[in-house]
Parts: C-alpha cells; sequence; structure tokens
C-alpha cells in the first residue's frame, strides 16, 4: 500500500476537522467538480440524447455531492453545510482528483474521462457500502446504482467511438492519453485514508486496481483500442494542489454566490 | 411523543392521493417514495428516487403539506436514504397508471438485472415488444427514451433502477 506520497506539511490545514471531513471532501468534491465538468456541454452536446445524458449524469453527481459534502459540514461543526463548502471555499481547499477537473475537451475526451472515472467510483461505492460509518454507506449504497448506469453508458461510447471511423477512433485514443496520467491518483492511499481504513470508514483504494485494470481491458479490447501507456502519475489533488483549471472551472462556478452572498432564488 | 395507529393510517389516507409533481399520474405512495410513518417519535419517512432528483424538494413540500391538511402539522417529514429506493417500489396499481400515461413501466423484480440484459419493452400505446431504445436518459433520470418499431411511436421507458 502506498501511503506516503504526500509530504506531511501539505495536510496540516485540513488536521483541525480531522481526517474523516477531508475523507468526505474527497468524495464530495470528486462528483462536485465533475458535475460542474458536465453541465459545460449543457446546449453544446453533440445530440439532444446526448446533451440529456451528460446533463443527468451530472444531476446524479451533484446529488451524491450534496449528501456528501452536508455530513461533511455536519462533521465539522463549524455551521457550514454542502452548499457554503461548495461555494465558498478556494482551489487549494478542494479535495478532488485531478481527472475529474481536466478540461471537456472534445465529446471523445468526455466519454473518456467518464468512463475511467465512473468505474474507479463504482469500484469504490461497491465497497463503501460496507463502511462501518452507516452514513458513508447509505450514500453509497444510494449512488452505487445510478454509478453503474454512467460506467455502461461511457464505456458503450469508448466502444462506438473507439470502434468507429479513423476519426471517431483518433480522437477517442487521444482523449484516453490526455487521462493515463492522472490514472494512479484514483489509487492512491495516504495517511488522511490509512486511518479510516483500519477503522472500516474507508475503502483501501489500491485493493481496488485490479479490478479495474481488468475492466478497462476488456473494454479496450472490445474497442479495438490499444492498452494504455501510463505516463509519470501526477497527483496532488487530495492535498490541494490543484491544476490550473480547477481555478477556472471554480471562477465560473462560484461567481454568483460569491459575489452576492445574500442572493437566494 | 407516540403517534396513534389511527393516526398513523389518516396520515397515510392523506398521502394517497398526493401525485408525483413531475409525472401526475401516478401518486408518491405507489412510486414508492413514502416509506411509511414511523409512530415513535412520529415521523413521515419518504426517500428520494434518484441522489439528485430535483423532485425533491417539492416532493417534501407536497407531503408536508398533505399531511398539514390531514391536522398533523407537529408530525415531521423526515427523508432517509436507506434503503435505497428501487422501481421494484412501484405498486401495480402505480405500473398501470404509468402505462395508461404512455411511459413504459419497469418490469417487476428487474433492479437487480444488469440494464443491458433488460426484457424487452412493451410499447405503451399498441402493446407490441418490437421496440428499440433511443437514448439511456430521457426527459428526467429516471427515464430512458424508446421507440416503438410498430407503431412508431416514440415513448418514455421507466428505468429499472
Ligand atoms: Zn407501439
Amino acid at each position: 500500500m502506498n501511503r506516503d506520497f504526500f509530504p506531511a506539511d501539505t495536510r496540516t490545514d485540513s488536521a483541525p476537522h480531522g481526517a474523516m471531513f477531508d475523507y468526505l471532501l474527497r468524495l464530495g468534491d470528486d462528483s462536485l467538480i465533475l458535475c460542474q465538468r458536465l453541465t459545460e456541454w449543457c446546449g453544446h452536446a453533440p445530440a439532444l440524447e446526448i446533451d440529456l445524458s451528460l446533463a443527468n449524469i451530472g444531476l446524479d453527481l451533484i446529488g451524491q455531492a450534496t449528501l456528501f459534502l452536508n455530513f461533511a459540514g455536519a462533521i465539522e461543526d463549524r455551521g457550514r453545510d454542502g452548499d457554503r463548502l461548495a461555494f465558498h471555499r478556494d482551489a487549494s481547499d478542494f479535495r478532488n482528483c485531478l481527472l475529474v477537473e481536466q478540461p471537456n475537451g472534445d465529446f471523445a475526451q468526455t466519454m473518456a474521462r467518464q468512463f475511467l472515472f465512473s468505474t474507479a467510483q463504482l469500484g469504490l461505492f461497491e465497497q463503501l457500502m460496507l463502511s462501518t460509518e452507516p452514513r458513508i454507506a447509505e450514500i453509497a449504497a444510494k449512488g452505487v446504482k445510478e454509478v453503474r448506469y454512467h460506467a455502461d453508458l461511457a464505456a458503450d461510447w469508448i466502444v462506438r467511438l473507439g470502434d468507429g471511423t479513423d476519426e471517431s477512433r483518433n480522437r477517442m485514443v487521444v482523449g484516453l492519453d490526455w487521462c493515463w496520467r492522472f490514472i494512479d491518483e484514483l489509487f492512491l492511499v495516504d495517511d488522511v485514508e490509512a486511518g479510516l481504513i483500519e477503522q472500516g470508514i474507508a475503502v483501501d483504494r489500491s485493493a481496488l486496481r485490479g479490478a479495474f485494470d481488468a475492466r478497462l481491458s476488456s473494454v479496450l479490447a472490445d474497442a479495438g483500442l490499444p492498452a494504455p501507456v501510463y505516463p509519470r502519475g501526477v497527483r496532488g489533488g487530495r492535498a490541494g494542489r490543484h491544476s490550473e483549471h480547477l481555478g477556472h472551472l471554480l471562477a465560473t462556478m462560484q461567481h454568483l454566490p460569491r459575489s452576492y452572498p445574500d442572493a437566494v432564488w | 411523543m407516540q403517534l396513534s395507529a389511527e393516526g398513523a393510517e389518516r396520515i397515510l389516507a392523506a398521502l394517497e392521493s398526493v401525485p408525483d409533481p413531475e409525472i401526475p399520474a401516478i401518486s408518491l405512495m405507489d412510486l414508492g417514495v413514502i416509506r411509511g410513518i414511523r409512530r415513535e417519535p412520529p415521523a413521515v419517512l419518504i426517500t428520494p428516487t434518484y441522489s439528485g432528483c430535483p423532485a425533491t424538494l417539492v416532493i417534501e413540500r407536497a407531503v408536508r403539506e398533505a399531511v398539514d391538511a390531514a391536522g398533523y402539522s407537529d408530525v415531521p417529514v423526515e427523508t432517509v436514504l436507506a434503503p435505497p429506493w428501487t422501481t421494484d417500489w412501484i405498486t401495480e396499481r402505480g405500473r398501470e397508471h404509468l402505462r395508461d400515461y404512455g411511459i413504459a413501466p419497469p418490469p417487476k423484480g428487474s433492479a437487480s438485472m444488469t440494464l443491458k440484459a433488460g426484457a424487452p419493452v412493451a410499447c405503451p400505446r399498441c402493446g407490441s415488444d418490437e421496440t428499440r431504445e433511443v437514448s439511456r436518459f430521457g426527459s428526467t433520470p429516471c427515464k430512458a427514451q424508446w421507440q416503438c418499431r410498430a407503431c412508431l411511436e416514440p415513448f418514455d421507458h421507466f428505468k429499472c433502477h
């Protein structure tokens, strides 16, 4: 198990609220940030049906994020709810993995990212359903059926584009290539999670890699696409070290509540 | 504080006629989102269909109003996640109402099946099994878009979940 990726000093900012708060932010922020990315397609997708699919996947994700972040706020006990956490944190306080904040690129890149994330999230949620923390277990049990649908839908598109025209195949190859460097981070275990794993609250992500790789190989084979060649992994999202893309995303997402803190609708 | 058995029955009776805000052809009871009445401490238990179902708040408000109107404004409405909602909880009557409304209901006991291996979906208009999926998502997260090859009509299919 890899537990030594983040130097200890990068975690001190979250220490006051404990590992549990941090873990819930990781779970919630993954869904929240990916949802925000998917909404960028709204009105721009290649076909109406795809527009609906991406928006509805986003809807499921925002539901999961709301449940996790509301719970995080309750654990923190400082009067912050999910909305407060979503709209009034700076980029360095977000704990999402780097994959979900990556730009949409073209439709192939979006579906590549979706397939990789949803497949990893599915494995995670299937185990989180057994968490000793009942609230986490029930949120995961609620979400797992939704995530299975997302992973299936995205896998269909990997095959359809990979096994399509030269153009669609090339685009899918490029889309997947963009994503490979962010995969290692999905299966990292650091000190924050190690303690929670021992208590049976968190899932050992490193143990999920085998099933992920198997599913990936099978879908890539169906699509006639080459096996991944992983470059050196990029990481840091779990410790708040993000790519520049997250700042731009948050500027859009948080603009209104930050500019007009009392706005309601 | 404890709610009497009679009180619980009255609340349930009041909820019988509350329609789903997105698909008014089916009642919230038949949809299976009203999980029951807890008598001590008293609460009406409801559950969302999907984590992010945008109708959740509207449903909560509709239930609140119905419970108030029945004279039980001191009984809170509580949202529970577990066990997670499944389309298996849609009643037979609910399935009929969906079909009459033009939405193909999910087959009973289908929630555990994988989505791709699902049984053929009968057209809610002509009953034909010669149908095809057009889009995996429809107008709401709980529906997919299908089309009938026999009568050519498009229709919504309430997804197995
Ligand atoms: Zn028909």
